[in-house]
């Protein structure tokens, strides 16, 4: 009308301070977050250096971990040409951590992220249904927790032979269960939230919601839970092995070795009982600090200013 | 009122005579805060002083550092807060250099805080009596049963009915009003010589607040104390406080006895404040033209400012207030500003006509967009446990019916559990009504298909009060706009980019915003969008549930005016849903009244506020603190007591008779809404409706 600002229109109080700062996405800021967190980048670093160890290590130290040599058992470490020493039936040690290293990682790796995909999908899918539908998806997951999953194993590894695939499939079958709750919680509280509203006043469908909303803001918390879920299948790996029930020899894995390792334990070989058994603390050790890390990055992501 | 005459700043030293010498004093006082993007100056030279048993407010826009102030006096700083300098003196002495165990004795026993929101700052697991009591327990060590009955006997005194029942209760046993009592309690327990009450009604209904401010006003003159009121509202402040202090950016740039405030501003900042008020356009002429609104946002504080801090936002800065410092002038009224408001250049006299033409044009009135016919919604209520009895019905809404033409705007007007938004909520077809037509266009989409009346929903849009709970916040700008059109499958990519752009012209936000976050963005700048994101279907309708009540006075002009540019620009018709009336006379060309989920009152909206019908329209007239301090003068008004009842029982007949004050025995029979224009539901109407010559037909 009269006075300058005024006859602006509708420019006035067009948003400057967004404007001087640069766009930086979420990720970026998300990641910057993660690299302050010292354990995390830590954590970062074991994880890398032991898969590397794990699958490019063999490319520059050859073992034959296939053939028996009876005539090489329980060479203690430092033993020309074998490092950490060699077992009961003659392996390189150092070489059948790397093998079995390989196993533990892609198993855990492999189951971990299987029970997080089925588990957010399940949870996610009850969560934002409710009613019935939620209570009946819910109650075979309290069914399926209240069996205790050690058993489980025992039993399914029993009928099956365990083969690789076989055990992301067993131990993926039951490790869900925790995500899947934890997604249907999260979901409960999304599906209340107002922008869900609003998308429904605009005539969207339940299915976009759980696409693009539900899962998306859940998956902070879900990513940080994958993490404790590879740890996790990482140790079910190993407890499988240790009650003998892991891969058949000559294939190998941490807690496997850890087993055989512990048949030795007053004989005085403690190479075959420490290296296993400080892989595994050492990877579980870093998976738990990648996920603090993520933890603080996804938060960080969504606080306002 | 009875403030002293005290001109010269003095400097509180031991000499100085009792009755001129300020209880709490302020002295450069700098607080900051560290934050992890870096320290936010948060209070920067603030000067204030308290007098005994005056009541200072002290006013502002969000982050202008009224709380902040209050904060700092308490010592109740957020982590990472802490006061860097001045000195803060209660009777005389300075808080910041006596032993903590001194301070933490004055601050408990010589002053009282309440804060904003009753429901958090009430401890859930302890009895009322317990917590009000607890002051006393902590620095007197007096015994349980004294506590009780000081705590009984102070509850008494805030007027909490039947206080030695009341005692042994839990706080979610009350209601909001009755909570804040407590909390006012609880801070006078100790009879503090300063109560700080940091925007103590700002959660509350119009017509509770001014039962809380009347309270704290008799208390006041009762226990003989200082009151620091702190409020953004300065409707709040003209009423009730002696002198007012503005605040800017972390600093005071005025203060004045309160008359002299508000009929003079001198700082070029208080005066655009209260321009930017809705009632002081609807006030002088009756008609609305645009609000003054403040361009821009405030400063950032974490870094450093040069000269005035108003000075960018100012439409009568000149170069030197952007480089000079400006102190506070001297005397009774000081303001910090080079170029203050004089007889002459007073901004609110060259005021021009509205250039939107009345709304009340007689031209045939044409088919209405929406036409809400005996609209019903109960919900049932059960019982928790295994078993889930029903135990009632909630009536949210019971039998509401009125019309919206096209281009108009409807507002809804009503205390909270009044069943308004549970209304718009119907409308856009978020909830099933329980009986009633929403006739939509001409077609009741309670006959619609279900793909059909997902197509409904281009025709009308809802929006939110706060933006930012309404945005997903993992999704950009861009996403979150181009969302309805992917809903509804309008245009190809392209065409959506395209709408999109479009859109951020309207609502006046730059193309750049397009690859942000939700969290970014100010609380204007969030309701633009949201307002944006409304509008992507070119409905005819939009619902707006309380869209500027989150928002600062000078932000809300700023979307008011833009809602009601696009109205004109696109035809569009609102139904404006807010508690607060001044806003509503503003925005709408007929205003309905709901009580307890019925419309107790519709008509013309002026008509409806200056000449009100209905007794429960009158009392919430007669509560809205008025920023104009002569009209909140005592005279003979419409006040209700008590709370409103619950809409699990619902009283019958007329709704409103539990507590109004002319309620008789035939109202125990319902009233129908009778009338032609002016509407109302009231076996004794305050007013016959006005010479119905005037009326359109229709």
């Amino acid at each position: 009308m009269t006075t300058p600002a005024e006859t602006t229109g509708n420019s006035e109080g067009t948003p400057a301070q967004p404007d001087e700062t640069p766009v930086r996405g979420l990720w970026r800021q998300g990641v910057e977050v993660f690299c302050e967190n010292r354990l995390a980048l830590v954590g970062l670093a074991m994880f890398v250096v032991l898969a590397a160890v794990c699958f490019l290590g063999p490319l520059f130290y050859h073992t034959d971990q296939v053939h028996t040599d009876l005539a090489a058992v329980h060479l203690s470490p430092g033993t020309d040409g074998h490092p950490l020493g060699t077992d009961g039936v003659g392996y390189d040690q150092l070489g059948r951590l790397m093998l079995g290293g390989q196993t533990s990682i892609i198993v855990g790796l492999a189951a971990g992220i299987l029970a997080t995909v089925v588990g957010t999908v399940w949870g996610a899918i009850a969560g934002f249904a409710g009613g019935w539908v939620d209570a009946a998806m819910m109650r075979l997951v309290d069914a399926m927790m209240s069996i205790p999953s050690l058993f489980l194993f025992m039993l399914l590894a029993a009928i099956v032979t365990p083969s690789v695939s076989m055990l992301i499939v067993i131990i993926g079958a039951f490790a869900w269960l925790g995500p899947a709750r934890l997604v249907r919680g999260e979901a409960l509280s999304l599906r209340s939230r107002e922008y869900i509203q609003a998308m429904r006043s605009m005539g969207g469908t339940g299915g976009r919601a759980v696409r693009r909303h539900i899962i998306p803001n859940a998956i902070g918390t879900v990513i940080v839970n994958a993490t404790f879920q590879v740890a996790d299948a990482i140790l079910y790996v190993a407890y499988l092995s240790f009650l003998g029930l892991g891969v058949p020899p000559p294939a190998a894995n941490w807690g496997g070795m850890l087993s055989d390792g512990l048949a030795d334990t007053f004989s005085g070989h403690w190479w075959l009982l420490y290296p296993p058994g400080i892989a595994i603390i050492l990877i579980v050790l870093a998976f738990n600090f990648i996920g603090d890390g993520l933890r603080d990055a996804f938060e960080v992501r969504l606080r306002r200013r | 009122m009875s403030a002293p005459i005290d001109t010269a700043p003095h400097d509180g030293a031991p000499g100085d005579s009792g009755e001129s010498r300020p209880l709490l004093r302020l002295r450069h006082l700098s607080t900051d805060i560290a934050l992890r993007r870096g320290t936010v100056h948060a209070l920067d030279d603030v000067n204030l002083e308290v007098r005994p048993g005056e009541t200072l407010g002290i006013v502002g826009e969000s982050g202008s550092g009224k709380t902040m102030t209050a904060l700092s006096v308490m010592g109740l700083l957020p982590s990472g807060g802490s006061v860097v300098g001045g000195e803060i003196l209660f009777e005389g002495r300075d808080l910041r250099s006596l032993p903590p165990d001194e301070v933490r004795r004055i601050r408990g026993v010589r002053m009282g805080m309440v804060f904003q929101d009753p429901l958090t700052s009430l401890n859930p697991t302890m009895r009322i009596g317990t917590q009000v009591a607890e002051p006393l327990r902590v620095h007197e060590g007096v015994g349980k049963a004294e506590a009780r009955a000081r705590a009984i006997e102070m509850l008494r005194r805030v007027g909490m009915p039947r206080p030695d029942k009341i005692v042994d209760d839990y706080p979610h046993q009350l209601s909001g009003g009755m909570r804040q009592r407590v909390a006012i309690a609880m801070a006078l327990i100790c009879s503090p010589r300063l109560l700080i009450a940091d925007e103590p009604t700002t959660a509350l209904d119009v017509t509770t607040q001014r039962q809380i401010l009347e309270l704290i006003d008799d208390l006041r003159e009762e226990f003989g104390m200082a009151v620091i009121l702190v409020t953004h509202d300065l409707g709040v402040i003209a009423g009730r406080a002696d002198r007012v202090a503005v605040m800017y950016a972390g600093r005071v740039v005025e203060t004045a006895p309160t008359a002299q405030l508000f009929a003079s501003p001198r700082h070029r900042y208080t005066e655009a404040l209260m321009e930017s008020l809705p009632e002081s356009v609807t006030q002088e002429t009756g008609a609305r033209g645009r609000l003054y609104s403040i361009p821009g946002l405030p400063p950032d504080l974490s870094r450093p400012l040069n000269g005035c801090r108003f000075a960018p936002r100012c439409r009568f800065a000149a170069p030197e207030c952007h480089t000079t410092e400006v102190p506070l002038s001297a005397g009774e009224h000081r303001y910090a500003c080079l170029h203050p408001v004089t007889a002459t250049t007073t901004a609110t006299t060259v005021r021009a006509v509205p250039v939107s033409p009345p709304a009340e044009e007689p031209e045939a009135a044409p088919e209405p967009i929406l036409s809400v016919r005996g609209l019903v919604k109960d919900y049932g209520a059960t019982t928790g446990g295994l078993l889930r009895r029903a135990s009632g019905q909630v009536s949210a809404v019971a039998g509401v019916s009125f019309e919206v033409r096209p281009g108009e705007t409807f507002g809804l007007v009503g205390e909270s559990g009044c069943g308004k938004s549970t209304v718009g909520r119907l409308v856009v077809g978020l909830e099933k009504p329980t009986d009633g037509q929403i006739v939509l266009d001409g077609t009741d989409i309670a006959t619609l298909s279900h793909r059909e009346r997902r197509r409904t929903h281009r025709q009308v849009q809802l929006m939110f009060q706060d933006s930012y709970a309404a945005m997903n916040p993992r999704m950009r700008v861009d996403a979150i706009l181009a969302e309805p059109l992917e809903i509804q499958q309008v245009g190809d990519p392209s065409a959506r980019r395209a709408r999109i752009t479009a859109l951020l012209d309207q609502v006046g936000l730059s193309r750049r915003v397009l690859e942000r976050y939700p969290h970014e963005f100010s609380g204007g700048q969030l309701q633009r969008l949201g307002l944006a994101r409304a509008l992507a279907l070119r409905p005819r309708l939009i619902v707006g549930d309380e869209p500027v009540s989150a928002l600062d006075v000078s932000i809300q002009a700023q979307v008011l005016n833009l809602m009601r540019d696009l109205q004109r620009e696109l035809g569009l018709a609102y139904v404006f849903i807010s508690h607060d009336l001044s806003v509503v006379d503003y925005m709408a060309d007929r205003i309905g009244v709901m009580y307890l989920g019925k419309l107790v009152e519709v008509g013309p909206a002026h008509d409806v506020v200056r000449a009100a019908r209905h007794p429960y329209t009158q009392a919430l007239i007669d509560a809205v603190p008025s920023a104009a301090p002569g009209r909140a003068a005592p005279r003979e008004n419409i006040t209700i007591r008590g709370e409103l009842p619950s809409a699990l029982n619902p009283p019958t007949g007329c709704r409103f008779r539990t507590r109004c004050p002319i309620a008789e025995q035939i109202c125990e029979t319902e009233p129908p809404l009778a009338g032609d224009l002016h509407q109302v539901a009231c076996h004794f109407p305050l007013r016959p409706e006005p010479g119905t010559t005037a009326a359109p037909t229709g």
